[in-house]
């Protein structure tokens, strides 16, 4: 068996030096005559540690990090394709704390598998959703995301099963799904993780959500700051059009489901969805007057689910393992996991994927490590707790208030110290 | 560098036919032509509203109202820096600072040797990897100092 080595192609790792380890290791393997592959996988999301290199060895993955350039050759000498002792040397990464404590559903696979290898995809859990979503009638399905208790993770958290069952319920020759991938706040980055460590799992929810609802044509409205997400997604649709999981005949059906990336031109207000809307249309980005909701009247007039990418992307575990096996993760009225992001003066920097119901000290004191620069934190307005988007969510500033429980509304969280 | 008229039509036609009959083809047609270009030239915006079945007023309210697009061509080096609240909170503002002085231009401008434009963006998604820029579509984190001459060397090269 020849050797694997994972170099991530997240941006975030690339914005760390990626790219030329991942040179250093093929010249490297080529100086040394040894045979392996480098697989540019997705991030597991502890940006403290990227570069994180992992090899695969008879005892599992390990995983090595930050890695520049200059530590490779030292690597290969360390024997590192076993799993041999370097300063630099992390265990098995799911063992490290930051991830060990994490409860990973949407964020399942991301930094784990090959983010356009669908073979990869489907070994890990991958379509299965989507096979059950095809044994179901439309309705079954719409009914099993709404008890599932997932709610809309772009800000406004309505009910996804709600939206969707009005969808389903207009009738039209033509309708559609679009996600809603313009990621525009500051201190957000889950959506683009998933995008480019896990594409394949948003293009089975919006296949999934297009079954649903009946629609045959999804987008994804993705902003122009985001090219290397453009480029995993476009791979992995390309690939998914290949394998017939998109095109005519999903996966053998009679459904028929394709879509498409289109990237923005940097209008922070596209992000709201109706303003988007105008821009897919070729329009300048203005929030349209509801009713009508783009529910009735959306994408070119026509029936429109939009929805955010974590939305989309946590429909398949839904369909795969069931409504209630998602609803039982969280509390009160917010089920399932939020994806927490962690930036700004914070030792741990990343992504953290938790049930609903964590507390906003043990976000920031334990799993954010305390700050970077090792300043004692000042609570009050240090950091903030972010319930959504800018103008159209309340963004509060922390402090002991917030330190109790997340109350049932807020969706997504970034942190920043 | 700014382009001829007919060098403009023989680049531009291409893109345009490559999305007319696309659902929604107004901005993946602007997005193409910018990507060639690095600018939207103003004399591609007749063949467009023709080609779409808009007036020009149209088409220039679009192109006027996205922040990407250049009425000029921009220097052979384009660095975007992140001035959002992550990177700020990071030190953003110094980097962003030296930057514009070591480079002798301001956000929005291009150096007089036409070696470089600088932008500034709001959020590249690193924001875990704070401050952040990107340079010729080439992704930069934990700027600082050092990483800010490095820059500067490669634009000037
Ligand atoms: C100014 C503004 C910006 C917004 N930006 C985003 C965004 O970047 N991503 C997103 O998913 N939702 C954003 N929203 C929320 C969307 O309007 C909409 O609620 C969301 O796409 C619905 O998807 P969901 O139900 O899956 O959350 C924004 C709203 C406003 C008012
Ligand atoms: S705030 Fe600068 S990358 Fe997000």
């Amino acid at each position: 068996m020849t050797a694997k080595i994972y170099v991530p192609r997240d941006s975030g790792a690339l914005a760390l030096g990626a790219e030329k380890v991942a040179t250093a290791i093929a010249r490297e393997l080529g100086l040394r005559g040894i045979e392996a592959q480098i697989v540019r996988n997705g991030s597991r999301g502890l940006y403290w540690l990227e570069p994180m290199v992992e090899v695969e060895t008879p005892a599992g993955r390990v995983a090595y990090g930050p890695v520049k350039p200059s530590d490779v050759p030292s690597l290969f000498d360390s024997n590192f394709l076993s799993g041999g002792p370097h300063p630099l040397f992390l265990g098995k990464p799911e063992e490290i704390p930051f991830l060990a404590r994490q409860t990973r559903l949407t964020f399942a696979r991301c930094g784990i598998t090959d983010p356009v290898s669908l073979e990869d995809y489907q070994a890990h859990g991958g379509l299965r959703g989507l096979r059950n979503a095809l044994s179901m009638a439309p309705l079954q399905i719409v009914e099993q995301v709404t008890e599932s208790g997932l709610r809309g993770r772009g800000g406004a958290g309505f009910p996804t099963g709600i939206k969707w069952k009005t969808v389903l319920d207009t009738r039209a020759a033509q309708k559609y799904i679009v996600c809603n991938a313009d990621e525009g706040d500051s201190g957000t980055f889950a959506d683009r993780m998933i995008m480019e460590g896990d594409p394949f799992v948003l293009i089975e929810g919006m296949a999934i959500a297009g079954i649903a609802v009946g629609a045959t044509k999804g987008y994804i409205y993705l902003r122009s700051e985001y090219p290397h997400a453009e480029q995993v997604l476009n791979e992995a649709i390309a690939a998914a059009r290949k394998a017939g999981v998109l095109g005519s005949s999903v996966l053998g059906s009679q459904y028929a489901f394709d879509m498409e990336v289109r990237v923005g031109a940097g209008a922070y207000v596209c992000g709201e969805e109706t303003a988007l809307l105008d821009s897919l249309e070729g329009k300048r980005g203005m929030v349209r007057a509801k009713p009508p909701l783009p529910a009735h009247e959306g994408l070119f007039g026509k029936p429109t689910v939009i929805n955010n990418v974590i939305s989309l992307a946590s429909v398949p575990i839904i369909m795969d393992k069931g409504a209630a096996y998602y609803r039982d993760f969280g509390m009160g009225r917010s089920r399932g996991t939020i994806p927490i992001q962690i930036a700004g003066n914070v030792k741990h920097g990343g992504l953290f994927e938790a049930a609903f119901g964590l507390t906003l000290g043990e976000i920031v004191d334990d799993i954010g490590g305390g700050t970077a620069t090792g300043r004692p934190r000042r609570d009050r307005g240090r950091y903030r707790r972010r319930d959504g988007h800018g103008p159209a969510g309340a963004r509060s500033a922390g402090g002991r208030a917030a330190r109790g429980l997340f109350p049932a509304r807020p969706l997504r969280y970034a942190v920043r110290l | 560098m700014q382009h001829a008229g007919t060098e403009i039509v023989s680049a531009v036609s291409p893109i345009i036919e490559r999305w007319r009959h696309e659902e929604g083809p107004l901005l993946p047609i602007l997005n193409g032509i910018q990507r060639e270009f690095g600018y939207v030239p103003r004399e591609a915006l007749p063949l467009i509203a023709d080609a779409l079945n808009l007036s020009r007023a149209e088409v220039y309210g679009v192109v006027s109202f996205y922040h990407d697009y250049r009425e000029n061509p921009p220097g052979r080096h384009v660095l975007k820096l992140c001035r959002a609240e992550a990177c700020q909170s990071m030190g953003g503002d110094l980097v962003a600072e030296r930057l514009q002085n070591l480079l002798g231009v301001k956000f929005g401008e291009t150096a007089g040797d036409g070696s470089v434009t600088l932008e500034a963006v709001y959020c590249l998604g690193l924001c875990a990897c704070a401050p952040s820029a990107m340079l010729d579509g080439e992704v930069i984190g934990r700027l600082d100092g050092e990483k800010a001459e490095e820059i500067v060397r490669e634009v000037r090269a």
